[in-house]
């Protein structure tokens, strides 16, 4: 309907490799995010995808290669750097406080952007009292975004699966980052579900203009919503392009399908 | 034209004979006080009368800039929000006629009424029913313009003739400025008699009928409703059901417009009972569904609740069943069971009331379908004046409503004010009323079978005056029979009461042109396999248990019960059941047993059990068959069963008939 235009490339990884002990996980690995895209890691069980987004958010520090973010050339990324400077997941299992509501689970998001100390805080006087109703708000919009308003104030360890699943990538909206990591949104749910989750992912990156980077099993849901798509196979990078590139790849075709011996 | 009293101050000169007219009338005489709330981002957002004018003032000028003229159609497809209500009273403002639609219909459905109304205008809620509108307007190309409310995901869509609903009303304060004049001008030429919304009928078989009302049949029908009840401008009211219904027409917008009340608009279509106890309503409709459903949920809750609670609850639900409805009728009530009472008001039915969100309810309706005595009672003997009307979008929703005081499960009440009712032979229901249609839009046929010369509307229903005075309905005219023996034959009649007990799901009921009523039931698995595990009965599945004889001797005391409730009955005393059968599976849409909304086929049912059928018009016990069902992956294979067929004992009519 649109053409879509994407920024400068704000993420770039070159010849990435991660061993853990004599486990190669991640071999050579080189690909980089624009501004504004909805980028896909694919690849069979093992491929190494999560470790890719480990690497990506500070968690895991490669043996080998640079990433460039933001024009900074490092070696690796470190945790508090990648969550200060805007970079918000989700997990693979949901990692959500089971016994809060909704709303504190996803406030809890706004963490590092509360300014006030836990003192004040605690007395919820003054300018932590401002800045709370600040915070309220913004979730409140993103209780809104994610159509969980019936869910407000109940215990997420009482939602269903999908709904846990809508309430965390809630939590890493509230972080208003610039990329956000998603790793498996759609793992374990019926078709109706992966829809819904589809069109919030879709609406995210148009609505907030958020880059994301996902991580996905569903080749059907991938192919559709991502700009570009990378296929790792064994920590080897086996393609990376478009999702029509990337679907008329005779490697990846191999790898997906099997090759006839 | 009566006015209601609080209706009348300052307010001599102009007749308000129109939704215009009542706006700025409310703006003027109470321009504080709050007209509408909005649940949005957790919060109660409200807007006064004299803000609703000046949004309602706003949107009108945008659309009379963007071309709109007098006698055009506005579609409005979306749920409760205030600006879709305010787009009806801005499109009534220049004259033009709101016609709402069903927000879940799909694209194809809009098509025809989109098409048959000549629509230009549309307003909608947001990207889904932008989406659908733009693919009905591929088939329907008459439309000119879609303003849209919210503009999430709209972003890209560029189209000239979409317009979002903040930018017409800014367009509308600019036309406004350089138009002075205009609004009043069109505003205070609306009158009574001119048309005020078109509502579409579902319609079950054909293409859906067009309802044109005029002014004066809402607002008339509107503030009948308002003195019949008394209702005042401090009631307030959930907006919850679809805005294409005539019911949200006349409870949310019409009757609010005529006496002032606010109207809150939920959060979204999930929270409906989160905001329901927010708000606490203190004028509420709702289906009978929705009552039982609010039932059940008490009903679970209790079950998990500690011993000394279930014990108080159910000790004075025990009082509150008869005492309370008495209290509530305003019967005499001994001295003793009136402190009770107040004590299980303290104790239970007060936070009970609160719970569901009804503890500030003066008065609550229900309608459509028939409702279960034990569920009437049990929000009757909470203290809840919960009442049944009677009506249908061609009268403007009233045409009987039952009297405080003179509430009964089966009767839907008496003829609402200016109502006049009348039975014809053939048992139909007819009424004339200031509510009566003006016609089926671009359809006089319709209009005149239904529609007779001096205004006399047929209801399709067949029904009759119970001795106390109240219209009883039995059944869709079209649907009642007769016995061999000239007895009328309700089958809807009593497959409801029969399905009013747990145990039982589905009824079909047999009787036209045989010599005695029959049913088939359907047990309800859930419920009586809940019964069956509690008594260490074992069972394989549905087949097996609806053939063991301790279930047919639990159905048979129900269907012996219904029998002794029609022996009372003066026209259907001698249709009592004689014999039943509990089928061998669960009637299924999926083998065209029910249509999708789980309606029985009659008649097919009767052709695919024939060898049943024929089972129990004769003296059998016993008989075999072998039917074909189609499972949910879509295979399809035999079931094989021996059907028992049981006598039931029948009573002697109270009164024969006279």
């Amino acid at each position: 309907m649109y053409e879509r235009k994407f920024g400068e490339v704000i993420l770039d990884l070159k010849g990435i490799s991660l061993s853990f002990g004599a486990m190669r996980v991640l071999n050579n690995i080189s690909f980089n995010v624009r501004k504004g895209e909805i980028r896909s890691i694919i690849g069979p069980n093992g491929a190494g995808k999560s470790s890719m987004l480990n690497v990506i958010n500070g968690v895991y520090h490669p043996q080998e290669g640079e990433i460039t973010f933001r024009g900074e050339v490092r070696k690796e990324m470190k945790v508090h750097e990648a969550a200060g400077f805007g970079i918000a997941r989700t997990f693979q299992n949901i990692a959500l406080f089971k016994g809060m509501s909704t709303l504190d689970n996803i406030m809890t998001g706004r963490n590092l952007k509360m300014k006030s100390n836990m003192f004040w805080q605690a007395l919820y006087w003054g300018k932590a009292q401002k800045e709370e109703i600040e915070h309220r708000k913004k979730v409140e919009e993103i209780i809104d975004f994610l159509e969980i308003q019936a869910i407000r104030k109940t215990p997420v360890g009482r939602l269903p699966y999908g709904m846990q699943k809508r309430v965390e990538l809630g939590r890493a909206l509230a972080a208003e980052p610039e990329i956000l990591l998603l790793d498996e949104p759609m793992a374990g749910m019926n078709v109706e579900e992966k829809e819904d989750m589809s069109r919030f992912v879709l609406d995210i990156n148009d609505e907030f203009g958020t880059t994301i980077v996902l991580i996905e099993h569903d080749m059907g849901v991938v192919m559709d919503i991502s700009d570009r798509v990378v296929v790792l196979d064994y920590g080897r990078q086996l393609a990376d392009g478009t999702p029509d590139v990337v679907r008329n790849n005779q490697d990846v075709i191999d790898a997906y399908l099997g090759v006839p011996h | 034209m009566l006015l209601p009293p609080n209706q009348a101050e300052g307010q001599q000169s102009v007749a308000l004979d129109t939704f215009p007219k009542l706006l700025l009338n409310h703006a003027r005489v109470r321009g504080n006080k709050v007209a509408m709330r909005e649940k949005d981002l957790g919060i109660w957002q409200s807007w006064s009368w004299s803000q609703v004018a000046e949004e309602v003032r706003a949107l009108a000028c945008g659309l009379a800039a963007l071309g709109f003229q007098p006698g055009d159609k506005l579609a409005i497809v979306g749920d409760n929000r205030p600006r879709l209500y305010w787009s009806m009273a801005a499109a009534q403002c220049l004259g033009g006629i709101p016609i709402p639609l069903y927000q879940d219909a799909v694209a194809e459905e809009m098509v025809f009424v989109l098409d048959n109304a000549d629509v230009r205008f549309a307003v909608v809620e947001d990207q889904e029913q932008v989406d659908k509108l733009l693919e009905a307007r591929e088939q329907s190309p008459k439309i000119e313009h879609i303003l849209f409310d919210d503009p999430r995901g709209l972003r890209h869509y560029d189209y000239p003739f979409l317009t979002s609903i903040d930018k017409a009303q800014e367009m509308g304060r600019a036309y406004d400025r350089e138009h002075p004049g205009f609004f009043e001008k069109m505003a205070g030429s609306t009158s009574g008699s001119d048309i005020c919304i078109m509502l579409y009928t579902s319609g079950t078989t054909g293409n859906p009928k067009g309802v044109v009302l005029t002014n004066d049949n809402v607002i008339i029908t509107a503030r009948n409703g308002i003195i019949r009840e008394g209702l005042t401008e401090n009631e307030e009211v959930l907006a919850y059901l679809p805005m294409a219904w005539v019911g949200d027409n006349l409870f949310s917008y019409a009757q609010s417009y005529v006496a002032g009340f606010t109207i809150n608009c939920p959060e979204s279509g999930a929270t409906v009972m989160t905001d329901l106890r927010e708000i606490g309503p203190t004028y509420y409709f709702a289906p009978p569904r929705v009552y039982e459903n609010m039932l059940t949920q008490v009903m679970i809750r209790m079950e998990d609740a500690s011993k000394i609670k279930q014990r108080l609850f159910h000790y004075f639900m025990e009082h509150a069943k008869d005492t309370g409805t008495r209290i509530l009728d305003g019967k005499p009530v001994s001295f003793m069971d009136r402190l009770l009472y107040k004590l299980g008001n303290f104790f239970v039915y007060g936070p009970l009331r609160d719970v569901l969100g009804l503890g500030r309810i003066k008065l609550a309706y229900t309608a459509g379908e028939a409702i279960g005595p034990e569920i009437f009672d049990f929000y009757r003997s909470l203290g809840i004046n919960i009442k049944q009307l009677y009506g249908q979008t061609e009268g403007m929703v009233f045409i009987c409503v039952q009297p405080d005081g003179e509430v009964y499960a089966d009767t839907v009440g008496t003829p609402a004010i200016d109502v006049e009712i009348r039975i014809d032979d053939s048992g139909e229901v007819l009424y004339r009323s200031p509510g009566v249609f003006h016609s089926y839009y671009k359809n006089p046929e319709s209009t005149a079978k239904t529609k007779t010369e001096d205004g006399w509307v047929y209801t399709g229903d067949a029904g009759y005056f119970a001795e106390n005075g109240h219209l009883k309905i039995i059944d869709r005219a079209k649907d009642v029979g007769k016995l061999n023996d000239g007895t009328l034959f309700a089958p809807k009649y009593i497959e409801n009461k029969l399905k009013f007990f747990s145990f039982i799901k589905e009824v079909v009921a047999f009787g036209n042109a045989r010599d005695y009523a029959a049913v088939f039931i359907n047990i309800d698995l859930e419920a009586v396999g809940n019964w069956a595990e509690r008594r260490n009965l074992a069972y394989s599945g549905y087949t097996d248990l609806a053939n063991q004889d301790v279930i047919y001797d639990m159905i048979q005391e129900c269907v012996e019960q219904v029998n002794m409730d029609l022996s009372k009955d003066p026209l259907l005393a001698n249709s009592q059941i004689k014999r039943f059968l509990i089928l061998h599976k669960e009637l299924d849409p999926d083998d065209g047993e029910l249509t999708r909304t789980r309606k029985v086929r009659r008649n097919f049912i009767a052709e695919r059990y024939g060898p049943l059928m024929d089972a129990l018009y004769s003296d059998v016990d016993v008989k075999h068959v072998e039917t074909q069902v189609k499972f949910e992956d879509g295979r399809s294979g035999i079931l094989t069963a021996d059907v028992k067929v049981r006598n039931t004992k029948t009573f002697t009519p109270v009164k024969a008939v006279s």
